[in-house]
């Protein structure tokens, strides 16, 4: 993330000659501003956020069924006992890193092949934008219904053009296959975030100066090198930012696999999200769904642990 | 970039190739929305029996109709412009300060309040409702378009956040330090020259958070019981629920529900193109 910002510094240095004049007023208040600036996001936060999820946090410790007015007790660590020899959670737990990578990788790479394509000049440009951005604004529920539809050889075109093209023998419905019906929601998953990834680094790559380009033209470099040693580090942090929250975001979405599969045939979509919103919701036993989400959290957490000090190793290798 | 080498084969292979990609992505971004409308305006007694057709023989408006006059739409609609719409602004405004402040300045607890928002997205929405419930009820915030635009509000200022600090990172500090030396306070400084410089990115945030809050479904569900605040995701619900799940006038209530999407997005187009002029860049 550095190296874009030290090309364009580079840039800077000789026409700017920066001046720090130390004046000490406003080094104190210097001292209070960041904090007034955070303090919104902050408070917003601590009230609507944090406070909930301690309080959620609390309940997967104790027997808490809406139905069951005996419950609300301590039960201590019982949800996690179970939780460990729960068939179902870890199966889900496999599902979730399929559908999150199948998911990602497909919805980053088309997004940044996108974004690139976006950003030439083109007849037409500003209507394809418009048209392309659309999945975005679709709401979930209603893409997953959609796309089951579609996927329905009853009602959907998709199964007759997957025989036409000779990869089905007969059109059938791949969600209700064990061995394929992920692909459903994924493929809706690609189709709904494309746009998020293109719409970012598209904005990212309008953001970088045109004179870095002309200058290298002018020194003979090629297209390639100038995506590599200029588009790219530019990219970096947003590609940095974006590809962590999604994945968080990925695992952590249920809507579409709810809607189009609910976790079946045969647990073969259940991921650990939709897992939760089954015990919640379906079970109505909010004690065990709380317990599943703290563990989610803690690996969430232990990804973008990983995450952070991979770039920071990676940082450091590189100065 | 320039396409190397001018010759006239090479460039015409080039750009062949950019619109037949282009092409592509535009057929996927939209079929499942042309699907959407064809099922919209077909007919219910044939909607199985030429379920697979790519255009029913025979056409009605009487969904569309049905949703704009006999149902409760256009109420929800309004209620889901003023949520998504509010929200999206004070996020972004929110975002703007915030992710200003850590992109330019190194204080203490900023890495503990930069965890606290990743923290946040990490943990299943579904188990926060009932939580936010009890919280918000006794301020009367349930069952309020405010509540709604309360809770949207902090949950997406994680995400804008991030995304407006990797904006101004990309910004060169030498450009407000010299307007403080002209004698600005910083935040003019931020207001009148850094802001005006991340167009695109504001205009990208917006965007998103005006999309996350105008489909929340769950939110909207578990929070607002009464029909006076129910936004639109609500009101699609009904379909399901209320009559036997009908799909046309569902599917119809969808497309309609795309037309404030799609405009507020060309809305901001303009913005999210322009990028940097030169000019502003050099200082």
């Amino acid at each position: 993330m550095d190296g874009g910002k030290s090309v364009t510094t580079a840039m800077q240095a000789g026409k700017l000659p920066v001046e720090r004049r130390g004046v000490i007023s406003r080094r104190l208040s210097g001292i209070l501003e960041p904090y007034l600036y955070v303090s919104p996001a902050l408070i917003l936060i601590i009230a609507v956020m944090l406070m909930p999820l301690v309080l959620g946090l609390s309940y997967a410790f104790r027997d808490i069924r809406i139905l069951n007015p005996f419950s609300g007790g301590f039960v201590g660590t019982a949800h996690f006992q179970t939780l460990i020899t729960d068939d179902a959670f870890l199966g889900a737990l496999v599902n979730t890193a399929w559908w999150t990578f199948g998911s990602l990788l497909f919805q980053f790479t088309l997004g940044l092949i996108l974004a690139l394509l976006l950003n030439r000049d083109f007849l037409g440009r500003r209507l394809v934008q418009a048209l392309v951005f659309l999945p975005w604004a679709v709401p979930t529920f209603l893409s997953g219904l959609n796309w089951a539809w579609m996927f329905n050889p009853v009602v959907g075109p998709l199964p007759h053009w997957f025989t036409a093209l000779g990869l089905m023998e007969t059109p059938f419905n791949i969600l209700s296959d064990p061995d394929l019906a992920m692909w459903g929601p994924i493929v809706a998953n690609i189709w709904f975030g494309i746009p998020f990834f293109a719409i970012t680094l598209l904005a990212a790559l309008q953001s970088i100066p045109k004179e870095l380009y002309e200058a290298a033209s002018i020194d003979g470099a090629t297209t390639r090198q100038q995506f590599i040693s200029i588009t790219l580090p530019f990219l970096a942090p947003t590609i940095a930012i974006t590809l962590m929250l999604r994945t968080i975001w990925i695992a952590n979405f249920a809507d579409l696999i709810v809607v189009m599969t609910n976790g079946g045939p045969a647990d073969s979509t259940q991921i650990v999200a939709s897992y939760i919103f089954t015990q919640a919701f379906r079970r109505l036993d909010f004690g065990y769904a709380s317990a599943i989400a703290a563990v989610l959290l803690v690996l969430l957490l232990a990804y973008a642990l990983g995450v952070i000090a991979l770039r920071r190793a990676m940082t450091h290798a590189d100065s | 970039m320039n396409v190397s080498g001018n010759s006239p084969a090479r460039k015409l292979v080039y750009w062949g190739s950019h619109y037949l990609m282009i092409g592509a992505f535009v057929v996927f971004a939209l079929f499942p929305l042309y699907w959407l409308l064809k099922v919209s305006v077909t007919p219910n007694d044939i909607l199985y029996t030429e379920g697979v057709r790519m255009w029913p023989s025979r056409t009605t408006w009487e969904n569309y109709f049905f949703v704009l006059t006999q149902s409760n739409f256009p109420h929800y609609f309004l209620n889901s412009v003023i949520v998504a719409g509010t929200t999206a602004i004070v996020t972004t405004m929110v975002a703007a300060v915030t992710g200003y402040s850590f992109s330019r300045f190194a204080f203490r607890g900023k890495v503990i309040i930069v965890a606290l928002m990743l923290i946040t997205q990490m943990f299943p929405l579904v188990m926060l409702i009932a939580p936010i419930f009890k919280i918000l009820a006794p301020l009367g915030l349930t069952d309020s378009l405010t509540g709604l635009i309360i809770v949207y509000t902090a949950f997406n200022v994680p995400f804008a956040t991030f995304l407006m600090q990797s904006f101004f990172d990309g910004i060169p500090k030498d450009l407000e330090e010299a307007a403080m030396i002209d004698g600005n306070t910083r935040f003019q400084a931020f207001r009148r020259i850094i802001l005006p410089l991340t167009l695109p990115g504001v205009a990208a945030t917006l965007g998103f958070v005006f999309t996350a809050a105008w489909s929340e479904l769950l939110f909207a569900l578990m929070l607002v019981s009464s029909e006076s605040a129910s936004t639109f995701p609500v009101g699609l619900l009904s379909f399901v629920s209320k009559f036997s799940v009908d799909f046309g006038q569902m599917m119809a209530a969808g497309v309609l529900a795309l037309i404030p999407a799609c405009a507020f997005f060309l809305l901001i187009q303009r913005y999210l193109v322009q990028g940097l002029t030169a000019g502003a860049v050099k200082g």
